[in-house]
């Protein structure tokens, strides 16, 4: 039952998303992918667009695709799903386990958890990258348009910093690259 | 006022007014919570990050969650997150309901073609921002280096590894060298 799955995949992105909106990005493609309800190119667009609206990215992406997969309800399902976890865990560390968070086991278990989801980012972030610039990342056909694209935006992104001593926000860069597609994809 | 309509009122604020997500929405909260409405002072604000870190989920829910539980227990904590979430809820709820049709112009898919470029670049951004806020020691390098590649190979192979258990195994191997570490007593076992 779609509901159902909604509720488990969020609870699960909810649960291990450690680390922020990026640190759920990974999470959310596992989830979105595993279970079929959209492909990864809507995904891209959904992932835009829930930056480039306010509120947190996570619980934006949970209320997009779960109204894309079943409405309204759907809509509540998988949001109430993303919020759960953190807030139930909040709770619990604030009414019965203050020193919780010092035991050594959890930060042993904590000191783990960060580097391995640093890794999984960065993986991540690589391969969005290379699955555009290589129409198939196996046998390494380049598409060179895509890979212009990329040293471009990249070049704009972490220039701006160096340049105007103050870097451009996400949403600037995400404005700045819908404009660089309309003209070099409308072009080409 | 009414302190549950405060906290649904001034958390539904930030919500709306706040891109980009958690770490965006730290300053603001602190701003509102500390600044402005005394709800809690800066060394909380300081606690509620750490805690809102070191726990899954939204670092924007988790603030919310504590500043409401401080100010009227659970139900504060409810008002908090729920006026936290509103706001984007209803905005994303519209958008969702035009996307299909929205996606199908040919200059949107242009634009969201050059903006899928820009969400990888993003990503990566924000991963090499963490590395630089990591410790630089052979564990966690190691760590990070594993599950890099298990990562990558995994997508790159179309393999069936989730990312969670990439993230039980880093905490179940992270655990087990504390413990072999504490019970031989040698240094390097703390931090």
């Amino acid at each position: 039952m779609i509901c159902f799955d909604l509720f488990i995949g969020f609870l699960k992105v909810g649960l291990f998303a450690f680390g922020g909106a990026y640190g759920a990005i990974p999470l959310i493609r596992d989830v979105v992918l595993s279970y079929g309800w959209i492909g990864e190119d809507t995904l891209t667009a959904l992932i835009a667009v829930s930056e480039s609206t306010p509120g947190p990215i996570m619980v934006n992406l949970a209320t997009y695709l779960g109204s894309l997969q079943a409405g309204f309800p759907g809509a509540l399902i998988a949001t109430a799903a993303v919020v759960l976890p953190s807030f139930i865990i909040v709770l619990v560390i604030m009414v019965l386990l203050k020193k919780l968070l010092k035991h050594p086991y959890v930060q042993a278990v904590l000191r783990g958890l960060k580097p391995c989801i640093i890794g999984i980012i960065l993986a991540t972030g690589l391969f969005m990258i290379l699955r555009h610039c290589f129409v198939s990342v196996r046998d390494l056909s380049a598409d060179t348009t895509a890979i212009l694209m990329t040293a471009g935006l990249s070049a704009v992104y972490f220039g701006s910093g160096k340049v105007l001593k103050k870097k451009l926000s996400p949403i600037g860069l995400i404005g700045i690259s819908a404009a660089a597609g309309v003209i070099v994809y409308g072009l080409v | 006022m009414n302190i549950l309509l405060d906290l649904f009122l001034t958390f539904a604020k930030i919500g709306l007014f706040t891109f980009g997500g958690g770490y965006a929405m730290i300053s603001l909260i602190e701003h509102a919570c500390v600044e402005r409405k005394l709800w809690i002072t800066h060394d909380e604000m300081m606690n509620v990050t750490v805690i809102a870190e070191s726990t899954p989920g939204p670092i924007a829910i988790n603030c919310a969650t504590y500043v409401g539980y401080k100010q009227k227990g659970l139900a504060g904590a409810i008002a908090a997150t729920v006026g936290m979430v509103l706001p984007s809820f209803c905005i994303i709820f519209l958008i969702s309901m035009f996307l299909d049709g929205f996606l199908e112009i040919a200059w949107i898919t242009h634009a969201f073609m050059g903006i899928r470029i820009a969400v990888g670049i993003l990503i990566l951004d924000a991963a090499v921002k963490m590395i630089g806020k990591m410790p630089k020691k052979p564990i966690p390098l190691t760590i990070m280096a594993c599950s890099f590649l298990a990562m990558l190979l995994t997508d790159v192979f179309a393999l069936h590894v989730s990312s969670i258990t990439l993230m039980l195994i880093a905490a179940v191997v992270s655990l087990a060298l504390f413990m072999l570490n504490g019970n031989t007593g040698k240094a390097g076992a703390a931090k």
